[in-house]
C-alpha cells in the first residue's frame, strides 16, 4: 500500500505530511497523521460515527478548521479517531469569491483503558503548512502545536 | 541576517528593510547557537516588523521557534497605533507555574513520598481527554471566565490570601465571556480541574540551593531541603480554541496577504476584533487561573490527609509566561500604556511596582521558571533593571532541542523511572510514551538559561528546587 502520511522531525512541536490524490484524500490521511501523533488509530475500533461540516476560505483554514474539529471531538466527545469513512471537498465560486465545503464521516471509539493516549496536539497551525502538487497527487504539510 | 553582539549576553539585529525597530536576543554563545539553528531570529526580525512595536523586538535566553512569535519573545505595542496579536500570546493562553511552599523538610516526608505522589495522582485529573471533576453548567464557567481565581476561592478552593500572590490577583478585569465560540465553551467545560498532558507537570520538589536568602525568606522559602509543590498548566482546551478561532477571524477580516508568516496575523488593538479577541484572552487567563487554583487545593488537601497537616502551604505566587497584558512603560522619557505580548516569558517585575503583592512589594516578584520533567526548576526575582531592558520579562523555562520523535527513538519512559528512581525522585505519568517524549535530554539546559537571566539582570537568581516527585499528565 502506498504511504498515507508521513511524521516528520520537529524540534518542539509535530509535523507531518500527508498525501493524497485530492485535497480530500489529503485530508483523511492528515486526519490519520494527527491521530498517530496521540494514539495508534489503527488500533482504534469503529464503534461509533460523527459527522463533520464545515467550510473555509481557502485549502489551508480548511485544514486547520477540519483537523481542530476532530481536536474538539476528542476533548468534548472523548472520540479517538479510527478512520475517515467518507470525506467530500467541494470548491464553490460565489461572486468572486472561492469557499471549500467539506462533508466527512469519520469513525472511532471513546476513550477507555483499553487505548493507550500519549501525546496531545493542542492546536493546528499554519506555521510552514504547504499544500504542493507531487507527480499526479498532492502533498500536504501540517504542523501542531503540542 | 546580521546578527550584531553588543556584549557577553546581549545581541541585535539592526533595524533594516521592513523592520520598526531592531530585535535584541539575550543569550550566551552557547545558546544563541541554538537559536541560529531554527526560525527564532527571523521570527524576531518579523516581530520587530509589526505596527505600531515599542522600542524593540525582545527574545529571551530561551527562545525556540515558535507560531508568528518566537517562544520567548516579547514585544510591545502602542495601545493606539498598534496591535494585538493571539500569535504573540500563543495557544495555550496562560500557560503558567504555581508554586506552594510547605513547613515540611525532605526528611519529613521521604516515608510518605510515594502516597503523597499516588494520592495527588488520584486527586488531579491528568493526561489527554481525562475530564475534570466538576460537570460545570455553561453560567458557570462563564463566570469563571471573568471572575478566575475568586470564583475557586468562593467556592472554597484555596484562600484569599492565594488570590494576593497570584498575578493580576487571579483575575484579569477585562475579561468578557461574550465573544467566545460555543466551541471554546465546549472545550473548557470538561477540562476546568485538569492537569492536561504534553510538557504540563506537577512536582513535589526540594530546596537544592538558595543564591539569595533575603528574597527567598521574603518568598517563604527558607532552608535547603524544604519542600515545595509546583502545578505547571494552562487553559486547556479553551484557550486553544480561543487562540484558533481569532486567528481565523483575523484572517477572514483583514487577510495575510503580505504577512511574512500567516501566525502573525493581527488586529489594531483598539478595533473591534482587537478587543473581542483582548477580553476572549483575558477570560482564559481566568480559567487558567482558577484551574491552578483548583489544583492547588486538592495538593493540599492531598498532604492534609497524607501527612496530618496542610499548615504553612502558602502560595509563593502564581505566574503567567503565555499572555499579553496593559502595562505602563517608560518609553523614550515618556509613560506610556502597551499591549506587552509575552510568548513563552514571564513577566519581571522589579521592586516598587505597583502590580505585585505588598508583601513582596519590597523585593520584588518571585519569578518561577519549571526545568524540563525530572531536574532542576528555578525560583527568581523580578528587576528594575528588566524595565528598560525587556520591558520587564525574563525566561519562562528550558525549550526543547530534540524532537518528539528523536526523543521516543531514543528513550522509553520505563527507563526514564527507573533512572529517576535511582536518583530519588518518584515518577507517575497516564503514559509512558508521554513521558519518554518529554525526557529532560530533549530540553535545553535550564541552568544555562537562568544563568543567563541573572547575569542580565532580567530576572536574579532566588533558589534551586530540584524534583521528589514527578505527576506527568
Amino acid at each position: 500500500m502506498e504511504k498515507r502520511y508521513e511524521i516528520l522531525e520537529h524540534m518542539a512541536d509535530g509535523k507531518f505530511r500527508a498525501y493524497g490524490r485530492s485535497l480530500g484524500e489529503c485530508l483523511e490521511n492528515a486526519a490519520l497523521a494527527l491521530a498517530s501523533l496521540m494514539w495508534d488509530p489503527e488500533r482504534i475500533k469503529p464503534e461509533i460515527r460523527e459527522t463533520i461540516r464545515l467550510e473555509a476560505t481557502g485549502p489551508e483554514q480548511l485544514t486547520v478548521k477540519f483537523l481542530t474539529e476532530l481536536i474538539y471531538l476528542l476533548e468534548v466527545k472523548s472520540f479517538l479517531l479510527g478512520r475517515v469513512n467518507e470525506i467530500r471537498v467541494e470548491e464553490i465560486s460565489q461572486n468572486g469569491k472561492k469557499t471549500y465545503r467539506l462533508e466527512a464521516e469519520v469513525a472511532g471509539d471513546r476513550i477507555s483503558p483499553q487505548y493507550e493516549i500519549y501525546g496531545q496536539v493542542k492546536a493546528v497551525t499554519y506555521n510552514e503548512m504547504k499544500i504542493e502538487k507531487s507527480g499526479d497527487g498532492l502533498v500536504l504539510q501540517v504542523v501542531v502545536d503540542m | 541576517m546580521d546578527l550584531v553582539r553588543i556584549s557577553e549576553f546581549v545581541w541585535e539585529i539592526p533595524k533594516s528593510g521592513e523592520m520598526k525597530v531592531p530585535a535584541r536576543i539575550y543569550a550566551s554563545e552557547k545558546l544563541i547557537e541554538l537559536a541560529r539553528r531554527d526560525q527564532t531570529l527571523q521570527q524576531a526580525r518579523n516581530v520587530a516588523c509589526l505596527p505600531g512595536i515599542q522600542r524593540m523586538s525582545y527574545v529571551m535566553p530561551d527562545a525556540h521557534q515558535g507560531y508568528g512569535f518566537p517562544i520567548g519573545g516579547v514585544a510591545a505595542f502602542d495601545l493606539d497605533e498598534g496591535i494585538i496579536s493571539p500569535g504573540g500570546v500563543g495557544y495555550d493562553i496562560n500557560c503558567g507555574v504555581r508554586l506552594l511552599r510547605t513547613d515540611y523538610k525532605e526528611s519529613d516526608i521521604t516515608a510518605k513520598r510515594k502516597e503523597l505522589l499516588a494520592e495527588i495522582f488520584k486527586e488531579v485529573p491528568a493526561g489527554v481527554g481525562k475530564g475534570g471533576i466538576t460537570k460545570l453548567s455553561r453560567n458557570v464557567l462563564k463566570e469563571i471566565l471573568v471572575r478566575g481565581a475568586e470564583w475557586a476561592v468562593e467556592q472554597g478552593y484555596g484562600t484569599a490570601e492565594d488570590l494576593d500572590r497570584t498575578e493580576e490577583r487571579g483575575r484579569m478585569k477585562d475579561a468578557s465571556w461574550e465573544f467566545i465560540s460555543d466551541r471554546a465553551m465546549e472545550r473548557g467545560i470538561p477540562q476546568l480541574g485538569t492537569l492536561g498532558a504534553g510538557n504540563h507537570f506537577l512536582e513535589i520538589q526540594k530546596v537544592d540551593e538558595i543564591y539569595d536568602a533575603e528574597v527567598a525568606r521574603a518568598f517563604g522559602i527558607n532552608e535547603k531541603g524544604q519542600v515545595l509543590v509546583m502545578i505547571h498548566c494552562g487553559s486547556r482546551g479553551l484557550g486553544h480554541q480561543i487562540a484558533t478561532d481569532y486567528i481565523e477571524l483575523m484572517e477572514n477580516k483583514f487577510g495575510f496577504k503580505g504577512l511574512p508568516d500567516r501566525e502573525l496575523i493581527n488586529a489594531p488593538f483598539r478595533s473591534d476584533l482587537g478587543q473581542r479577541y483582548y477580553k476572549s484572552m483575558c477570560a482564559a487567563v481566568n480559567y487558567a487561573f482558577a484551574n491552578r487554583q483548583m489544583i492547588a487545593h486538592w495538593v493540599r488537601d492531598v498532604f492534609a490527609r497524607v501527612m496530618g497537616s496542610s499548615k504553612g502551604m502558602r502560595q509563593i505566587y502564581d505566574v503567567c509566561h503565555n499572555v499579553a497584558k496593559v502595562e505602563k512603560h517608560t518609553v523614550n522619557g515618556k509613560e506610556k500604556l502597551l499591549c506587552v505580548h509575552r510568548k513563552g516569558a514571564t513577566r519581571s517585575f522589579g521592586p516598587g511596582r505597583a502590580e505585585i503583592p505588598e508583601v513582596y512589594r519590597q523585593v520584588g516578584q518571585p519569578v518561577l521558571i519549571p526545568g524540563s520533567m525530572g531536574t532542576a526548576s528555578y525560583v527568581l526575582v523580578g528587576t528594575k533593571d528588566a524595565e528598560e531592558m525587556s520591558f520587564s520579562s525574563t525566561a519562562h523555562g528550558a525549550g526543547r532541542v530534540m524532537s518528539r520523535n528523536e526523543a521516543l527513538r531514543r528513550f522509553r519512559g520505563e527507563q526514564i523511572r527507573d533512572e529517576l528512581a535511582k536518583k530519588g525522585v518518584e515518577l507517575k505519568a497516564t503514559s509512558w510514551k508521554g513521558v519518554a517524549e518529554e525526557a529532560s535530554a530533549a530540553y535545553k539546559d535550564v541552568d544555562e538559561v537562568v544563568r543567563v537571566s541573572h547575569e542580565t539582570k532580567l530576572g536574579k537568581l532566588v533558589a534551586r528546587l530540584v524534583p521528589i516527585g514527578v505527576m506527568k499528565g
